[in-house]
Formats: structure tokens, sequence, C-alpha cells
């Protein structure tokens, strides 16, 4: 629960915000909004650009969960972490806008997903020969169609997971699935992934 | 495209009911040193896109004054189409009510005139009876000495 009088706020994100004592309530959750919006702004933009593979959409995406969150800001009971919590307002988003895309099929709306050749393209810049840089390209373009075959939960669950690195919990509250869907999920995905790297390995 | 399809519909969704209960025993962690490679390699590829993608410059408000000139233009013609067809109509009335009104005018000037050309002939012929009516009166008084002198001499 969020305390509102205490004199050192801890963020559910496990942010340390030194006390603010002229500040009223008003300025001190404006500010504590501006911390979290310059903390996981990123995190939810990497997000939104694996699912969408589009970083227009990506970003318009971005900036409707931080609107989203800065309207409801005042009802986050910190339940769950800053980052769950604006994670859940992102995939709802995301699932808004293609149920909307699907029914409003007449409007003019553009795809600017990239294909997964050039999402392949981004390679760590580690790889010192030119062998293993094609090596981890391939690899890299596998596990995008892997993925591209995915249903919406698994890959959501799949990338809040192996690109976001969060915990099986925190994927389920962030999801509203539990743990063992999270699982499941999950194994099919990997399953997947494991299929399309052997099966052209 | 495959995948927007992938992210609305269901297509997967069928084998999942039964893939929840024995998946939920399962323990998801990799095995496979090669895919736990990949995953890795992928996760990076991602991280670097995304931090690519995030810190380039910003084209928000280019696009924003592109499409408030575009809305602007829109409204204009809308607000132009608008008033040409508001001013159209106005016209088109006004024009309408001349004409029935030159017309009206037009028969009220025919029918005067008739009325004038049917007056002027009755005013014609009540002359006409008159001075017939005054000649058939007047002529045998007139008549009278020559009557007179007719008779006289007869006598």
């Amino acid at each position: 629960m969020r305390a509102k009088g205490a004199s050192t706020r801890v963020m559910a994100s496990g942010t340390a915000l030194e006390p603010l004592a002229m500040a009223t309530a008003g300025e001190f959750a404006a500010e504590e909004f501006t911390c979290v919006v310059e903390r996981h702004r990123p995190q939810i933009f990497r997000f939104l650009l694996a699912s969408t593979r589009d970083v227009d959409l990506a970003e318009t995406l971005t900036q409707e969960c931080f609107l989203k969150a800065h309207r409801n800001w005042s009802r986050f009971r910190g339940d769950s972490s800053a980052m769950t919590w604006l994670m859940r307002i992102a995939i709802n988003l995301q699932k808004d806008h293609w149920r909307n895309r699907r029914m409003q099929f007449w409007r003019h709306t553009q795809v600017n997903a990239v294909d997964l050749d050039e999402a392949s393209e981004w390679l760590p810049s580690g790889e010192s020969s030119a062998e293993k840089q094609l090596l981890a390209r391939e690899q890299v373009k596998r596990v995008w169609e892997s993925v591209k075959g995915l249903s919406e939960r698994q890959r959501t669950v799949f990338l809040l997971r192996y690109v976001e690195e969060r915990e099986l919990s925190e994927i389920a509250q962030a999801t509203g699935l539990s743990e063992g869907t999270v699982k499941a999920h999950l194994s099919r995905a990997l399953g997947r992934v494991r299929a399309e790297l052997g099966g052209k390995r | 495209m495959k995948w927007i399809e992938g992210m609305t519909g269901k297509a997967n969704e069928g084998g999942v009911a039964a893939e929840l209960r024995e998946g939920a025993a399962q323990d998801s962690a990799i095995q496979d040193p090669a895919v736990e490679e990949a995953l890795r390699n992928f996760r990076m590829s991602v991280h670097a896109w995304s931090d690519a993608a995030y810190s380039r410059p910003r084209t928000t408000a280019q696009i924003v004054r592109h499409r408030s000139w575009r809305l602007a233009v829109g409204w204009a013609l809308a607000a132009l189409l608008m008033a040409g067809g508001f001013s159209g109509g106005v016209f088109e009335r006004h024009r309408r009510i001349e004409r029935e009104r030159i017309a009206v005018a037009a028969r009220l000037a025919e029918r005067q005139k008739a009325l004038l050309a049917e007056q002027s002939k009755q005013d014609d012929e009540d002359l006409l009876a008159k001075v017939d009516s005054d000649v058939s009166r007047e002529v045998p008084s007139a008549m009278e000495p020559l009557a007179q002198l007719m008779n006289d001499g007869a006598k």
C-alpha cells in the first residue's frame, strides 16, 4: 500500500525517493509519476516494439500507456510493482489496438511492421567474427519466425519472460493469468522455438 | 498479414487448454544451450533495436504540424464547400422567386392591358350608341321644317 504521509517514499518498483517536505501531495505525486515514466518508459516501449515490430505504433502505444497511467495514478495502490501495473496497461492497450483494427477494417490504417529480416539485423555488438554474427543473425531470425507463429497470449508471455526477463509471478500479474497458465504458455512457446531452431539448424 | 492475424486471432488457442493442464506441471527452464544462446541473442537484438529506435530523433512535432495543416486545409475546404452550397442554394432560391415575381407581374400587366382594351372597346361602343341615339333623336326635329314644307306644298 502507498503511504501518502511517509517521510521517505519507497515506490513499488523499489525506487526510494528523498523526502520532499515542502511539496504538496499533488506535486509529490507528479514528481513520483515523472520518476516512474523516466524509469520504465524504455522497457514499456521495448515490449511494445517487440510485440508489434512497428516503431511508430510502439511509440504511440507507449504514449497512450503513460497517459492512461497518469490519469489513473491516484488509484494505483501499489499491490503490484509500478512496472507490472504499467505492463498490464500496455498489454491491454495492445489488445485493444488489434481488436479495434480488426473491427474497423474499413478504416485506412497503415501496417508499418518491419519484416523479419529487418528485425533480425539488430545484433549484439559483442560478436567478433563475421561467422558468429551471421550465426547470431540466423538464430535471431529463427526466433522471430517462431514468435510470429505464436498466439497473442503466448507471444506476450514469451516476450515478457525472455526479452524483459520478468519473473513468472510478475508475468502472471501483468497478464492476469495464473502462474500455471503462464508456465504452460511458456512451455508451448519454447517448444516452437526449439522446433524452429532444431529443424533448421 | 499473418503477424497481425496472429495478434488478434485465436489460431493457436485450440490446443492450449490441454497444454495448460500438462504445462502447468512443467518447468519452462531452458535445457538446450543452443536454444539458450538463441534466446540470449534474440533478447540482445531486441534491446539493441529498441535502444536505437528509442533514441532516434522524434518527428512527432512535424507529424502533428503536418496533420494539423492537413486538418486545417480539410476544414477550410469543407467550409468553402458548405458556403458555396449555401450561397448557391440562396442564389437559386432568389432567382426562382425573381422569376416568379416577373411572371406574376407580366400576368398582371397582361390582364391590365386586356381590361384596358376591353374598357376602351366598351367606351367606343357606348359612344357610338350614344351618337346613334342622339342622331336618331335629333333628326326628326331637324327634319321638321322640311316635313312642314312638304306638308304645305301638298296642300
